[in-house]
């Protein structure tokens, strides 16, 4: 079976007035259709930076992203991001931000009344269609990266990008969200690759994590697959012997074999 | 900041609580309510109203004393309000070419700021939108625009005078080109200030640039636009004056220039007043509409 998405040989660095910072050294991950890769390591790990070279948003040094076996080097609606901090445009309703990405992608394609079809479609599956009307300074947090997520799946990416999509929410917000990903994960099948350093988060959530080695020019340091059935229930786990397993080694990984140091720079 | 209209305290649910069954009884507590909210807005209006009043009616009457003496240089309030009575009480009376109210006047000039004015937002909009995305454009023209921009709008006529060979668009030309520098220097930093994030889902959404301007660009630069709008409104109304005091014609600043020659120094002093009102009418118009468009553009 050929990957879906495939990273090769992925160098990244940056240069800025002479001196040169390498980020990524020699990534290599496969990754299958419908699977979910969560991608774990320590600030400055270049986490956030290999997201933004498979969505595009940043150009690789060396090496190459392919989705299904063809090279991306630029953004593009099939592989929508779900932003750190929504990214909703202010000035836009609930509605107008999910809406803006559907005349977009499907403007072509989809007559009008289609087209809000698949909004309100897509803002149901976010549980948001009560607050279409609103605009993302009305709306908490929570709900901005849930309209967020609902903006992304509106694309119909082929793969999901999240980048570390909880990171500013409370914990029992954050619950709840995660809920609702691995609801539309088991509902659509999508792929979806999620930047995250919350550990729980994580083990529920993925099929497979990535763990780097600490930066500059991190590495995969290790990839552990998750072999937890699903659909999974957070409260069932808490006591479930794979699951601690799995969040044990990653632990591990993390804060016994790639300590973070705060003088590496 | 979103500004949403307050709900008036009391008015709704006062009125469906007013069920004729029960009228004695809310007859009493009903009556305040409206007469406590009339006496909040009639305060309201006293502090915002009365104090300038009480200063303007202090200013004229120190005017009056000063201007009083048989040998004073400038009329006094009250030689103001008898020889210029008929341009005070109707502003809109027409007696034939030169001598027709300051109203139309006012409108006529109006006009040319609203050619000229409107000529320096477009092209100000657009130039600083180039400007804001291309650190090149602006390392080149900003230093240039910065010499330009103090360049007094009386100093761009003879020149303007001298190519278009005409008084009307001459005025438009140093209107245009007095109110469109802040235009220009306060979108390109509201354009370079866009949040990368919004570029971000642009890029994803694969936006291109005329979709990037009008979906992205303008209403994320808008607050810092009109800003710049303001500041040119205000600098153009500067300029139709002076330009019109050279160039002729039937404008205020003609006006002006005209009763200077003619040696009507009270109606000087009212045409000032009205140029003062209209500067202002026309801030504020600026100020409200950017209030309208730019609900929400600013509060993330």
């Amino acid at each position: 079976m050929t990957a879906y998405l495939k990273l090769d040989h992925i160098d990244k660095h940056f240069d800025r007035g002479g001196s040169r910072t390498e980020v990524l050294k020699d990534i290599n991950l496969t990754i299958d259709k419908g699977e979910f890769v969560s991608i774990i390591g320590h600030s400055g790990c270049g986490k956030s930076t290999m997201l933004n070279l498979i969505a595009g948003l940043t150009k690789v040094s060396a090496g190459a992203v392919l989705l299904e076996n063809r090279e991306v080097n630029a953004p593009g609606p099939e592989r929508a991001v779900v932003f750190q901090n929504h990214s909703l445009l202010p000035w836009l309703s609930v509605y107008d931000n999910v809406n803006l990405a559907v005349t977009k992608v499907f403007g072509a394609t989809k007559t009008k009344a289609e087209q809000h079809d698949w909004i309100m479609h897509n803002l149901d599956l976010v549980q948001m269609a009560h607050a279409r009307e609103r605009r993302p300074s009305e709306i908490s947090g929570g709900m901005k990266q849930r309209v967020g997520i609902a903006r992304a799946l509106a694309m119909e990416p082929k793969i999901l990008l999240l980048d570390e999509p909880f990171g500013a929410l409370d914990a029992l917000t954050r619950a709840h969200l995660q809920d609702a990903v691995m609801e539309i994960h088991a509902r659509l099948g999508n792929t979806m690759v999620m930047i995250t350093h919350d550990v729980d988060e994580a083990v529920l959530l993925s099929d497979r994590i990535v763990m780097m080695t600490n930066g500059p020019a991190a590495r995969i340091g290790e990839v552990l697959s998750v072999p937890i059935p699903r659909p999974r229930d957070r409260i069932a786990l808490a006591a479930d012997r794979t699951y601690l397993k799995c969040r044990e080694a990653v632990l591990k990984f993390l804060y016994e074999r790639h300590r973070f140091v705060e003088a590496a720079e | 900041m979103s500004a949403l209209a307050p709900t008036p305290a009391g008015a709704g649910p006062d009125r469906k609580a007013a069920s004729p069954a029960r009228g004695t009884v809310i007859a009493l507590s009903r009556r305040p309510q409206p007469r406590f909210n009339l006496k909040r807005i009639g305060i309201g209006l006293a502090q915002s109203v009365l104090p300038p009043l009480v200063v303007l009616a202090l200013l004229v009457g120190l005017w009056q004393l000063l201007c009083s003496a048989p040998d004073a240089s400038l009329p006094s309030p009250a030689t103001v309000w008898e020889q210029s009575r008929d341009l005070i009480v109707s502003p809109f009376f027409d007696n034939g070419s030169q001598d027709i109210g300051l109203g139309w006047r006012v409108l006529v000039s109006l006009q040319r700021v609203a050619y000229g004015f409107g000529l320096a937002a477009i092209v100000g909009i657009l130039l600083g939108a180039v400007i804001g995305q291309s650190i090149w454009a602006m390392r080149g023209l900003d230093p240039i625009f910065q010499v330009l921009r103090t360049v007094p709008p009386l100093a761009w006529l003879p020149l303007s005078l001298a190519a278009f060979q005409q008084a009307g668009p001459s005025a438009i030309f140093v209107i245009f080109i007095t109110s469109i520098w802040p235009v220009i220097i306060n979108t390109a930093v509201g354009v370079r200030n866009i949040p990368q994030d919004y570029r971000n889902v642009a890029e994803v959404l694969r936006l291109n640039q005329v979709e990037f301007f009008f979906k992205i660009m303008l209403p994320a630069a808008a607050p810092y636009i009109f800003t710049g709008l303001r500041i040119g409104v205000g600098l153009s109304w500067l300029a139709i004056v002076a330009a019109e005091m050279l160039t002729g014609g039937v404008g205020i600043g003609f006006f002006i220039w005209d009763a200077w020659n003619s040696s009507r120094l009270p109606d000087i002093i009212v045409a000032l007043v009205y140029i003062g009102v209209v500067g202002f009418i026309l801030d504020k118009l600026v100020a409200f509409a950017a209030r309208i468009i730019t609900r929400g553009a600013a509060t993330n």
